[in-house]
């Protein structure tokens, strides 16, 4: 064994003799890596799924010419550019239901295919043959195979009775998409010789008319690579994501931090005799390092098989909110790449480092004659206390200039982030000043002695102190922030959801006999028809909601601004509604003019902006018979049903037998808001999650710091016992004093936590969804978080306790003793 | 084989400068012991700590052979500790987390100059062979110290200096600790500069010089 291993193994002996302190560590760095890797896990997997679905057959890894202004153009157009010299090959996409469910239906035309429009699925001689076939093929991936029960050979049709050529795996496609040849998907979904955009073999240079001379100006030009809008509209809640996960690393580290700290502060004695016995400081520097390196890639390891459990528990919520939230197929089954453990590990080690810089800064300056003093290290951090007055002013600016002056998401996390460090940077010397003031209020000499104490012990104490303190603000920031949501959603849900039954027609006929039906009967107060349409807006797509002229919206419509006889001007079709969040992205306010891509020309002005919570699409609503009339592609098949609400359960059952609607196609308003609720929790469930699992990191914090504090605070307890205090009564000032801690920044939390709301409502939420809601403070919950945490200090605090309670005499005679 | 010259060392104190050392002059033969002597604040520890490469001094030569300790960088004073000093301190300085084993073959170990029938002996004649599987915190203050000189005397230096190694133990463990290390010295064939302020054990030395004041009396 060499000279450095020698210093290793006396470093490493340290923790044997101390396995509390070493768990603590290794706790501290796999919760940090678990919960950071865990969210990066879940992010990269829905990344993969959107590459997937962005590479299958061009939808952004490959150039394309897409319509200008409508949302299709005439087939005619394909002969037209190739003639010119573009090499395009045609493509038709949309949405048909299969047993209620939507799927995302990809026509192409296989032959023209640019090469490298997309390696999902390649398709080779023996295939393209079976594909080209009369009887086609539709490709899907397995995963969705299985969920709509379709095996390999399987003849499905759609909901609208349009056949589909047999189902044939492809592992490589994405989920919920089915891919068929043109001619097939044109017919399911009855889009007759229209093309949704062409892919361009950008690859194949040659010589070509200018664009504008085939297609004037119905065509746009994307370039291959362009971010996708999947990409786009989820960057947002992926963000958010990365955004906790950084969170519960920094607490996690905060946790590492506090163990190293005490580590070394414990082992200061042992470094410097390591000094005096001949290693150097760059040799002790390194060994330090190669320990930390070492044990950072035990916990990494640990970490990440960790971060892959949470993951993979946390999927399918994810899962679900980003289908819910923005239609986007992600798969509920993780994928690990080597990369991704490779991260975890890197992860890990940065962490470790990263929180002990400052202890090993230390022990390379260490002053080699100074005494053996424990507490060395605290006086220094006292002289701290200044410091971080004067950088949680600093990150109070940094807040405060990204608010003033940022514009993007980016920047209003920077506004979360500085006041969160401010305010952990701010609470050692505000409880410093807080004990201090206790300390001159006392009279007794125990009393004065436990707040002059406390304040002894803040500074081991701090760092789990501001752990908690980030913790609890955050629990109660997202807490007001999901509360506010919650009930402004329900309000609104209330609003938008006016009708008792809504339901969609297999096709137009249909449509027609239903609504002669429901016109027909006495006991029904209204028909609302509806449609849909999509259209794009500066490169955005955008859905185009057709309503029926009706007191019922008229009444109950959200809206949050609008101009006098706005639902005159929609009816007519001279006005049009707009979502929140479209005049936020386009900048549109009331009487603004907007031109609308549709079939023919379309200019509205805007005379309502109303409130669209959870979409993160733009929105525009216009009367249903403008709609039809101009998007030549809409049908006018959904309807909303007024009745009586003691009606309903007949009306349905009556609906169901006579015009076999079924599944998604009837709902009775109850059903239509309980699934909107059940995808908004979802839409929480992972943040409920972390924030959870962010209290539990920060709990830890305290009771380890406690616990490796206890045998270091000796010294001070015992001339306590040795003048006449029980080891009974010195538990409880210690268990008093440590929950006295715990309260006040509890307390300091609270208000914190407000302003972490505020912040996620006013600035987060705003720049990310592009909506804005009013914040509602809720007494209750945040009394409740304030028991939760004394809970947990609690707990935290009484295994320390009840050690020192049972503590033998002998322990704390040897403090008097030279031997020691 | 130790030669100290004009050595000077003051410290910074709110009202100036407090001068410690004032041109201290001193030598150690190769196998010779010497005990260094004088009142509390005499400047002892301090010539100590200086010679032992562990401060800087403020004018004046060490010289350890052919080593000037004043002149080298922190990682060769660090060398010469490791391989040609041994160190013994009042307060043991043990490492808690090593058995008694460890902590004597420890810097024998990290000077890649461990010699295990050296160690037998040193562990045998310290009295200290049944006590090699326990941890420091289980000994006396006697047994602690006579492993920290089993330690210092593990390398087989040149040099060991040791720093009031007596001062946490009562008179007759005191007796005996320094006479195991005097014999030891002598067995291994290296030098002794031992700071006491007791003329008893310095007469147990082979030769004493005092210091008073900062200056060699």
């Amino acid at each position: 064994m060499t000279g450095g291993a020698w210093t290793l193994r006396v470093l490493f002996s340290h923790w044997t003799r101390h396995p509390m302190q070493l768990a603590t560590l290794l706790i501290g760095l796999m919760s940090a890596t678990a919960l950071l890797s865990g969210v990066q896990a879940i992010n990269t997997q829905a990344r993969l799924s959107y590459d997937r679905a962005a590479a299958s057959f061009g939808g952004g890894a490959t150039a394309m010419l897409v319509p200008a202004h409508a949302t299709t153009v005439p087939q005619s157009l394909f002969s037209d550019l190739r003639r010119a010299g573009w090499l395009v090959s045609p493509v038709v996409e949309g949405r048909v239901r299969i047993d209620g469910r939507q799927i995302r239906l990809i026509g192409i035309e296989p032959i023209s295919l640019p090469r490298g429009a997309g390696p999902a699925p390649s398709i080779d001689q023996a295939a393209l043959q079976k594909f080209l076939a009369a009887e086609g093929q539709t490709l899907i991936a397995p995963e969705t195979a299985r969920e709509i029960a379709g095996t390999e050979g399987a003849r499905l049709e759609t909901d609208a009775g349009e056949p589909l050529p047999p189902l044939h795996l492809a592992s490589e496609l994405s989920p919920n998409l089915l891919v068929m040849d043109i001619a097939w998907a044109q017919r399911a979904l009855r889009m007759p010789d229209r093309i949704s955009r062409f892919l361009l073999d950008s690859a194949a240079a040659g010589e070509r008319t200018p664009l504008a001379d085939v297609a004037g100006d119905s065509l746009d030009l994307v370039d291959a690579g362009a971010q996708t809008d999947l990409q786009r509209l989820t960057a947002s809640f992926h963000l958010n994501l990365t955004a906790f996960g950084l969170l519960s690393f920094l607490v996690g580290l905060f946790l590492v931090h506090s163990a190293i700290g005490l580590a070394f502060e414990q082992r200061l004695p042992m470094l410097r005799t390591l000094r005096a016995c001949g290693v150097s400081p760059r040799g002790l520097l390194a060994a330090l390092v190669v320990e930390l390196v070492l044990l950072a890639l035990v916990a990494g390891l640990g970490g990440v098989v960790s971060g892959f459990f949470l993951a993979s528990a946390l999927l399918p919520d994810v899962a679900a909110s980003l289908r819910g939230l923005y239609g986007a197929s992600v798969s509920g089954e993780l994928g690990l790449a080597p990369q991704w453990w490779l991260a975890g590990l890197g992860m890990s080690i940065a962490g470790a480092l990263l929180a002990a810089a400052h202890a090993l800064v230390k022990v390379f300056r260490l002053p080699l004659l100074a005494s053996a003093q424990p507490f060395a290290w605290q006086d220094a951090q006292r002289r701290w206390l200044r410091w971080q007055a004067v950088l949680a002013c600093a990150a109070f600016v940094v807040a405060a200039v990204c608010l003033t002056l940022g514009t993007s998401l980016v920047a209003a996390f920077a506004v979360l982030g500085g006041i969160l460090l401010g305010a952990a940077l701010l609470l050692p010397p505000l409880l410093n000043l807080l004990l201090r003031a206790g300390e001159g209020m006392s009279r007794r000499p125990v009393a004065m002695w436990a707040w002059a104490d406390s304040r002894q012990q803040l500074s081991g104490l701090s760092l789990a102190l501001m752990a908690l303190l980030l913790a609890l603000a955050v629990n109660v920031g997202v807490g007001t922030m999901v509360g506010s949501f919650e009930r402004t959603f329900n309000r609104w849900l209330d609003g938008r959801l006016s009708s008792e039954i809504y339901l969609v027609a297999k096709d137009p006929a249909q449509a027609a006999a239903i609504e002669a039906d429901l016109r027909s009967r006495p006991d029904v107060d209204a028909v609302l028809p509806s449609a849909r349409a999509e259209t794009k807006l500066s490169g955005e797509q955008v859905e185009v909601l057709g309503l029926a002229d009706h007191a019922t919206y008229r009444e109950f419509w959200p809206l949050l601004e609008f101009s006098p006889d706005v639902w005159d001007r929609v009816r007519d079709g001279t006005a049009i509604l707009i979502s929140e969040q479209l005049a936020r992205r386009l900048n549109l306010h009331i009487g603004d003019r907007l031109r609308i891509p549709s079939s023919g020309e379309w200019i509205a002005t805007v005379g309502g902006i109303y409130a669209d919570y959870g979409n993160p699409k733009g929105q525009i609503i216009v009367n249903v018979d403008q709609l039809l009339h101009r998007f030549d592609n809409a049908e006018r098949t959904r309807f909303g049903v007024r009745i009586a609400p003691a009606k309903v359960a007949a009306l349905m059952a009556e609906l169901q037998a006579r015009f076999a609607l079924g599944g998604t196609s009837l709902a009775d308003q109850a059903t239509v808001k309980a699934e909107s609720r059940r995808i908004f929790s979802r839409t929480f469930a992972i943040t409920a999650a972390l924030n959870a699992f962010t209290l539990a990191v920060a709990g830890t914090a305290l009771f380890t710091s406690l616990l490796t504090l206890g045998q270091a605070r000796l010294p001070q307890l015992a001339p306590l016992w040795a003048i006449g205090l029980t080891r009974r009564r010195i538990a409880g000032l210690e268990l008093l004093k440590t929950m006295l801690l715990a309260l006040l920044t509890a307390l300091l939390a609270l208000p914190l936590g407000i302003i972490v709301a505020w912040c996620l409502i006013e600035v987060v939420n705003v720049k990310a969804f592009g909506w804005r809601l009013p914040l509602t403070i809720f007494p209750a919950q945040l009394g409740q978080l304030l028991i939760v945490a004394m809970i947990a200090a609690l707990f935290a605090t009484l295994l320390p306790t009840i050690k020192l309670a049972r503590i033998k005499p002998i322990t704390l005679l040897k403090i008097f003793a030279d031997e020691r | 084989m130790l030669t100290v010259s004009r050595l000077n060392k003051s410290y910074r104190i709110p009202s100036g400068a407090l001068s410690v050392l004032r041109d201290v002059n001193l030598q150690v033969a190769r196998g010779e012991s010497l005990a260094l002597t004088g009142e509390s604040g005499s400047g002892k520890s301090t010539l100590l700590h200086l010679i032992a490469g562990l401060d800087d001094p403020d004018a004046g030569t060490i010289l350890l052979d052919d080593a000037q300790i004043s002149s080298l960088s922190e990682n060769e004073r660090a060398r010469v500790r490791r391989d040609r000093l041994g160190l013994v301190f009042q307060q043991f300085n043990l490492i808690p987390s090593l058995k008694v084993a460890d902590n004597l073959a420890f810097q024998a170990r990290i000077a890649d100059r461990f010699d295990a029938a050296w160690q037998r002996e040193l562990a045998d004649r310290l009295g200290l062979s049944d006590l090699l599987d326990r941890y420091p915190e289980q000994l006396s203050g006697g047994q602690q110290q006579r492993v920290a000189i089993g330690r210092a005397l593990a390398n087989r230096p040149q040099l060991v200096l040791a720093d009031e190694p007596t001062g946490n133990l009562d008179e007759a463990t005191a007796d005996e600790v320094v006479q195991l290390m005097t014999d030891l010295v002598k067995a291994s064939g290296c030098s002794l500069l031992m700071v006491t302020h007791s003329m008893r054990l310095a007469s147990l030395l082979d030769r004493r010089t005092h210091l008073t004041g900062g200056r060699i009396a």
